[in-house]
């Protein structure tokens, strides 16, 4: 993975850069001793490392104008950083860059449940939303896998999806304002707590922009009332065709589950060693959840097992109960753990037409062969987001760039049948090189027309998202910058 | 009138364009503009329907009416329920699909599964260089690169010219109701509807129309389900007299709240404005408006004023923004603060440098 070279004429000013900082940040909020700044070397994509310049800790929205103007003058590019949950890379540091940190503003600002929205401080973790607001009986829909650490400022940034957006949606269907400080250090606020804001969707191309166009330091985030019950069903198949052709008949027949998530026999292996979930041991197992009274999920558990019946499953087990539920869950839930305990693994996040489905498994268990790596299958069927799980063995040399190599095979296979290199972890650095093969040049001078306008010097995060081979000439202001 | 019949020729078009266009689709939304007209409808053709994907893609022009007869054949449909301005605006025409996104329009199920941006993956267009540009697909998840889908929708032709769009479709529900709430002032009215959404009873349509004295709430789903949760609402709200209309009466209840019925032969103008849903009633009573109807469980107020009636003034700083709809003494969008204004004509400027597309359309 290549990076940019580190900026020698802004690493010569980091004292003077500290100073400046400190003069606007408390003493605590300002890190910049080499022992302290390797805390925010990586984000979960740990096969990469570089340790910031500096990494600061604002607490207030003032306080990252503050940061940023001092940056934007002094040519410093910024990364900015929620909990650092990011499988793509996306706040891997450089070490001519400032780590700006949200981590301190978690505050709850308003919850207003008669209007449905809640307004947060970007720092405050996603499952700590729904925390503020369930005594009430209401929820913040996305559930990313990492709901427990990760922030909704990296939820923003990523657009952020989950098991349960296949009726709910991702981040962006879910947003609906931002305060959010530009590069120079300008506080802006887009939408709010009303529906679709005005003028241009701002607000939808900041969505998913990876930190590239701003710092997002609050948001006004839809929230529902929770169902008054979810349970689900299992099933297994003793091929992923046919799994792949009963999720499809479930969709056309009228049922629009919450969730259904699909599992192959690599993953279901792995997770019954590890999980001991009683799953069946078959080619393909599919748990699809419903919501409602306990009268409406009986009713279309039922017709969904009249469904799964027609394709002759060889296991289908209807929960009855809370208990159940969890049973069924528990070996999805465990599936990346249980896949970490046979190796290292690299997590691909590819979406594809849900018709593709056969094709695309049947390729990918080729391609296992040909490259001698083991990979599990686990994703989101209903929406065709696959996460791919190739094992390999980082102590041995050559195996990571082997799986790297690989996982770009899996995933031009995704574009080639109709989908995309990233449903919902983004591009970050990790799938950077690969966008030439989503996209022509064309649609990604589009893109960087909005980061132009957003941030013209390209100082926010700027070596992520797109090839560093069309983002060279963007970038060279920056380098100039005394 | 130009009209390409594909995209390169649209692109040929654009890139040798000496004036400024005039972009439409069906013209059936009264988006004025000067230039000389540009029009989609000859770029028309569903080129991709996968039912099982729940997934649609078409050229720009293809009606709306052709896209909603193939969905019903397989029991799906457009869930934002767009809009159709034609009564309202005095207009006739067809309805185009690139129309509908360009001016992201939806109906009163956007409380419920969202707006037209919500539904749209992937669109292909012609930017003011005459550069053809794609951005999203046709998966439901993506989030490879900028989301410039959701650029495009809404930007009412002023960032370029929409050749293809793909959608997410929805499952028709087996049936539908709605509860009829009567007699209720507009504060009981709105506060009914906030408890009802407050529910976990999957309100789709949530509106009140005070000339009528009728707060409605829809319900859908499988008929045993919707029976359930409209006799759980009946329990959970109060109104003195509460009456249900079954399906059909339900669809046509919704068509006339989707299209402002009660204001199309009615005269003067039609503001549209987004607030939070509790605000909706304080601004209808200082609005000075001749009619009023609400959507979105409040936060969407419609709004019918003498001609040439200063609604903005009359509101005065609440959260949210008021857009001219039926009227041209004032500019059709809210004016933008000065920050967000430099980045959207920066975006105008970068995707249109020459300022071709509909001069005076937003800014």
């Amino acid at each position: 993975m290549e990076m940019p070279i580190p900026n020698a004429s802004v690493i010569a000013r980091k004292a003077r850069v500290v100073k400046r900082l400190q003069g606007v940040l408390p003493a605590d909020a300002v890190i910049h001793e080499e022992v302290e700044t390797r805390a925010y070397e990586c984000d979960a994509l740990t096969a990469y490392r570089c340790a910031p310049m500096i990494a600061v800790l604002p607490s207030t929205t003032g306080q990252v104008a503050e940061v940023l103007r001092i940056c934007h003058q002094e040519g410093v590019p910024v990364v900015p950083r929620g909990s650092g949950t990011s499988l793509a890379g996306g706040a891997l540091p450089t070490a001519d860059c400032v780590i700006l940190g949200v981590a301190r503003m978690n505050d709850v600002l308003e919850t207003d449940y008669d209007n449905r929205f809640i307004r947060v401080q970007t720092g405050r973790t996603n499952l700590s939303v729904t925390g503020a607001v369930e005594q009430d009986g209401f929820f913040y829909a996305p559930d990313p896998s990492s709901q427990l650490a990760c922030a909704i400022a990296g939820n923003i940034a990523m657009n952020s999806g989950g098991a349960h957006c296949l009726k709910y949606g991702v981040t962006t269907n879910n947003l609906m304002g931002v305060k959010m400080v530009t590069m120079e250090g300008e506080i802006i606020e887009i939408g709010g707590a009303y529906l679709d804001a005005g003028g241009l969707d701002l607000l939808g191309v900041i969505c998913g922009s990876e930190g590239q166009l701003g710092v997002v330091t609050e948001a006004t985030l839809r929230i529902l009332h929770k169902p008054e019950g979810a349970r689900p069903v299992l099933m297994g198949f003793d091929n992923s065709e046919v799994a792949g052709a009963c999720v499809s008949d479930i969709i056309k027949a009228g049922v629009l589950p919450v969730a259904i998530e699909f599992m192959d026999r690599p993953c279901i292996e792995a997770t019954e060693a590890f999980a001991h979930a009683g799953y069946p041991m078959c080619e393909a197992l599919l748990i699809v959840e419903v919501e409602g009274s306990d009268a409406e999920i009986d009713h279309q558990l039922a017709l969904i097992t009249d469904i799964a019946r027609r394709h002759n499953p060889v296991e289908l087990r209807q929960s009855r109960s809370a208990e159940e539920s969890a049973a069924i869950w528990l070996g999805r839930k465990s599936a990346f753990g249980a896949m970490g305990q046979i190796n290292d693994y690299m997590c691909l996040d590819g979406t594809i037409p849900v018709s593709g489905l056969p094709h695309v498994l049947r390729r990918i268990g080729e391609m296992s062969r040909e490259y001698g790596l083991n990979v599990g299958n686990v994703f989101h069927a209903g929406d065709g987001n696959m996460h791919p799980l190739i094992l390999y063995d980082a102590n041995k040399p050559g195996d990571l760039e082997l799986c790297e190599a690989f996982g770009a095979d899996i995933l031009k296979l995704c574009v080639e049948v109709g989908g995309c290199l990233t449903g919902e972890h983004g591009v970050g650095i990790e799938k950077r090189d690969l966008m030439h093969v989503q996209y022509d040049v064309a649609d990604l001078e589009a893109q960087m027309a909005v980061k132009d306008v957003f941030d013209p010097m390209w100082l926010l995060n700027p070596a992520k998202v797109f090839p560093l081979d069309v983002t060279g000439a963007r970038r060279q202001p920056a380098v100039a910058a005394e | 009138m130009h009209r390409p019949t594909t995209e390169a020729e649209l692109a040929g078009m654009i890139a040798g364009a000496q004036e400024p266009l005039h972009v439409i689709g069906g013209a059936t939304r009264g988006v004025g503009a000067g230039g000389a007209p540009l029009s989609t409808v000859a770029l028309s053709g569903i080129t991709l329907y996968e039912p099982g994907a729940m997934t649609l893609v078409a050229q720009a022009g293809t009606p709306v009416a052709e896209i909603e007869a193939v969905l019903a054949r397989e029991n799906q449909r457009l869930a934002f329920e767009p809009m159709d301005h034609r009564a309202l605006l005095g207009r006739t025409g067809t309805p185009t699909i690139g129309g509908v996104m360009a001016a992201n329009v939806s109906g009163p199920r956007r409380i419920s599964v969202g707006a037209a941006r919500d539904f749209l993956l992937g669109v292909r267009y012609v930017d003011g260089m005459g550069q053809a540009v794609k951005n999203g697909g046709r998966v439901m998840k993506n989030v490879t690169g900028y989301d410039l889908v959701k650029l495009m929708a809404g930007s009412f032709g002023t960032l370029g010219v929409l050749s293809e769009i793909s959608m997410k479709v929805l499952p028709c529900p087996e049936t539908e109701a709605t509860l009829i709430l009567h007699g209720l002032d507009d504060l009981p009215a709105i506060t009914a509807l906030a408890r009802a959404l407050g529910s976990p009873f999957e309100v789709t349509g949530a509106a009140h129309d005070p000339a009528a004295g009728q707060t409605a709430l829809r319900i859908e789903g499988f008929s045993s389900s919707v029976d359930y949760r409209i006799g759980a609402l009946k329990s959970l709200l109060s109104a003195p007299v509460m009456t249900v209309l079954d399906a059909d009466a339900s669809a046509a209840h919704w068509a006339m709240v989707r299209d402002v019925t009660p204001f199309a032969q009615e005269a003067g103008d039609v503001w549209r404005v987004s607030c939070k849903p509790s605000q909706g009633p304080a601004l209808a009573a200082r609005s000075g408006a001749l009619g009023v109807l609400y959507d979105w469980a409040g936060g969407l107020i419609w709004l019918r004023m003498a001609r040439g009636g200063d609604l903005r003034s009359a509101l005065g700083s609440y959260d949210g923004h008021a857009t001219l709809v039926r009227g041209d003494s004032f500019a059709r969008f809210e004016p933008e603060s000065a920050g967000v204004a430099r980045l959207t004509s920066g975006l105008r400027k970068r995707f249109d440098p020459r300022r071709i597309f509909n001069p005076g359309v937003m800014g």
